[in-house]
């Protein structure tokens, strides 16, 4: 894995943050160091995630798609069976559980699909705090089920109006929140971006997806798997899966970025793949951007891919060749979802989606005798619209 | 420091009067807009100019600047732009400009090249505030070597030795937020203004400049007895927003702030 003592994947990451927030964030860094070594903390976030997030989640043979897609054999790493319906609540339980240590009485987060935004707000009631989560205003229609759920469990979501309506303008606004009450409140951010300690804190919180799935192939078929799918907006279900795979160098990583209607129209969010490097939201990565420097707006059908920029540790991971990124348009993630849905009975997240559908071309193109796995980030239970046709 | 920074700090100095500094978006109402309010603000005797590089995501600004930032953004104002006009503006003008932005912009096609160019146009440095200390070191040696000043800011979370950090690698001023916050007007300001003021003057001999907040006039002269000057942006930033002509955005914006300056400068 990169050396990441100071924040830096390579030539990617850094803490380009406002000086506000600096001693905040050194807050955060020592806090987290302290935790890490601490049996205690250890202890308490492996009970929470076994006994309330409901971990480990399964790893799932699915005969049907491998008998369909006529190739590799096909597992299904099931974080969509994770409390809440997705990877998030992982990233959640660590950082509440440090927001508790140092002290912090006031939660904010940002959403897309509002995964993270129900996660962290899950959180909040289990602990006792209270909870902030900005979301953007197109996001709010798209994902309204999430929303409510939001709501019901006693958060204050508020809606971002500004910019392009989505992840971005979610985060933008939790920042200038962050900024305003630094001295009382925690920033939960959820996804392996933003400014250092972030995408660290996050992937090692989401390593544990890994770290199972490398133990369940193991046990299920012997030997580690050809290849390792996932889908990517700001990453943190593609390194959580792929951290426990970095040294097996023949494991193929491969990132399936959202290509919205196609790498060619401009409208899409894969950084990875049609960005360049620049700094947003606090650290050095691919990002969606003119030749002027000024943040793109992207597009997707997935809310939770719908973001200009990418984890630092990717855009890493993409230069130094260990993990391959790909993308996969709106369409046919949509047909994704219905297949899934109708050969195993299992309803993914239009997100997770994305990984679902580079995997039927992979299966073909490992062939027989390969193994592969997907993981699931979460369940599309949200995409659906009472009145859309099925 | 630079020189029109130097000579015009020392002057004021040696007068016993405080610095005013207004900031203003680059583009907003466009370019020769943005040309004719720096040289009315100039005439006024200000003692200089901020002029704000656009950024589609101004994450550390409260909505008068997002706003303003978006308006300049949507009449196609781009960092060449910003500084041809300041280059034009050198025919005209000596006062002393400096380029304040989010990194990203800056970035592209390289900082070097940006920093070469501001420094050619007239420009007379750079305060980035997504650009910490710890990050800043090859920033800061291009900015030395094209002699730009490199402007740091100090908040109230920032820590004694975070503060000698900012001292020792900032020319030209330090800017001082005088709020944790957004930029933006507000009713009230800190009351402990003095004191960390104090803190700030103890590891820097450099001005000490106050900003964030400041809405009008009597809070203008009220925060500049308590520094060395202040730097208002939103307040200035809103007289140029709405439906009103250049001619009228233009009035009431040095209307303003001259009677910012005025209340500055009364000793």
């Amino acid at each position: 894995m990169a050396s990441n003592h100071s924040g830096w994947f390579g030539a990617y990451g850094g803490c380009f943050a406002p000086e506000v927030l600096v001693p905040a964030v050194e807050e955060l860094k020592a806090a987290y160091r302290q935790a890490r070594r601490d049996r205690a903390f250890r202890r308490e976030l492996d009970e929470n995630l076994r006994n309330y997030a409901g971990r480990p989640t399964p790893l799932d043979f699915a005969a049907r798609l491998t008998k369909a897609w006529a190739g590799a054999r096909v597992f299904l790493k099931r974080e969509d069976l994770n409390h809440t319906g997705s990877h998030k609540l992982n990233n959640c339980l660590g950082q509440i559980l440090l927001a508790r240590r140092m002290g912090k009485r006031r939660i904010i987060a940002e959403t897309g699909a509002g995964q993270h935004g129900v996660a962290a707000a899950t959180v909040c009631a289990r602990f006792g705090l209270p909870c902030r989560v900005y979301m953007g205003t197109e996001d709010m229609q798209r994902q309204a089920l999430n929303v409510h759920r939001m709501r019901l469990l006693g958060a204050e979501v508020v809606a971002v109006d500004s910019g392009s309506r989505t992840l971005k303008d979610a985060m933008n606004e939790a920042i200038r929140d962050w900024i305003t009450n630094v001295r009382t409140t925690y920033y939960l951010l959820g996804s392996v971006a933003g400014f250092d300690p972030y995408p660290t804190l996050v992937r090692d919180f989401q390593t544990v997806i890994g770290r199972e799935t490398r133990r369940q192939i193991l046990q299920r078929a012997g030997r580690l798997p050809d290849a390792v799918v996932a889908c990517v907006g700001g990453g943190s279900n593609a390194i959580g899966i792929f951290s426990a795979f970095i040294r097996d160098k023949r494991v193929r990583l491969i990132g399936v970025e959202a290509g919205g209607l196609g790498l060619a129209s401009g409208r899409h969010a894969a950084p990875l793949q049609r960005g360049r490097v620049g700094v947003l939201h606090g650290s050095r990565s691919y990002i969606m951007q003119d030749q002027h420097g000024q943040i793109l707006s992207t597009h997707s059908i997935a809310a939770g891919l719908d973001y200009p920029g990418v984890g630092p540790e990717l855009s890493h991971l993409k230069d130094s060749g260990r993990a391959w990124f790909t993308a996969i348009n709106d369409d046919q993630a949509l047909a994704a979802q219905k297949e899934m849905s109708c050969q195993e009975g299992i309803i993914p997240a239009l997100e997770s989606a994305h990984a679902v559908a580079y995997a039927r071309k992979l299966a073909r193109d490992l062939g027989k005798g390969k193994i592969m796995v997907i993981n699931v980030s979460g369940r599309g239970d949200k995409d659906l619209k009472p009145g859309d046709p099925a | 420091m630079s020189a029109r920074l130097a000579s015009r700090f020392l002057k004021e100095r040696a007068a016993g009067r405080k610095l005013f500094v207004p900031f203003l978006t680059a583009g907003d109402r466009g370019l020769s807009f943005t040309r004719r309010a720096v040289l009315r603000l100039a005439g006024l005797g200000v003692d200089a100019i901020e002029l704000g590089v656009p950024f589609s995501d101004p994450l550390a600004d409260g909505k008068a600047i997002q706003a303003s930032s978006q308006r300049a953004l949507q009449r196609g104002t781009t960092l060449t732009g910003i500084l041809k006009l300041i280059k034009q503006l050198r025919r005209d003008t000596n006062v002393p400009l400096l380029l304040m932005g989010y990194l990203n912009p800056f970035l592209h096609p390289t900082p070097l090249h940006n920093i070469a160019a501001a420094a050619r146009a007239g420009a007379d440095g750079f305060i980035v505030p997504d650009l910490p200390p710890e990050e800043a070191h090859d920033w800061i040696r291009q900015c030395r070597a094209w002699d730009v000043d490199t402007i740091f800011l100090a908040t109230p979370t920032s820590t004694p030795q975070r503060l000698q950090a900012i001292a020792r690698l900032s020319t030209g001023y330090i800017y001082y937020v005088s709020v944790t916050g957004t930029t933006g007007t507000r009713q009230h300001l800190p009351t402990d203004l003095q004191a960390a003021v104090g803190r700030i003057r103890q590891v820097s001999p450099l001005p000490v400049l106050v900003g964030f907040g400041i809405s009008n006039p009597e809070q203008a002269g009220r925060t500049a007895r308590a520094a060395d000057g202040v730097i208002v942006g939103s307040a200035l930033v809103k007289t140029l927003a709405g439906r009103v002509t250049d001619a009228q955005a233009l009035g009431k914006l040095s209307k303003l702030a001259g009677a910012m300056l005025k209340a500055v400068k009364k000793r």
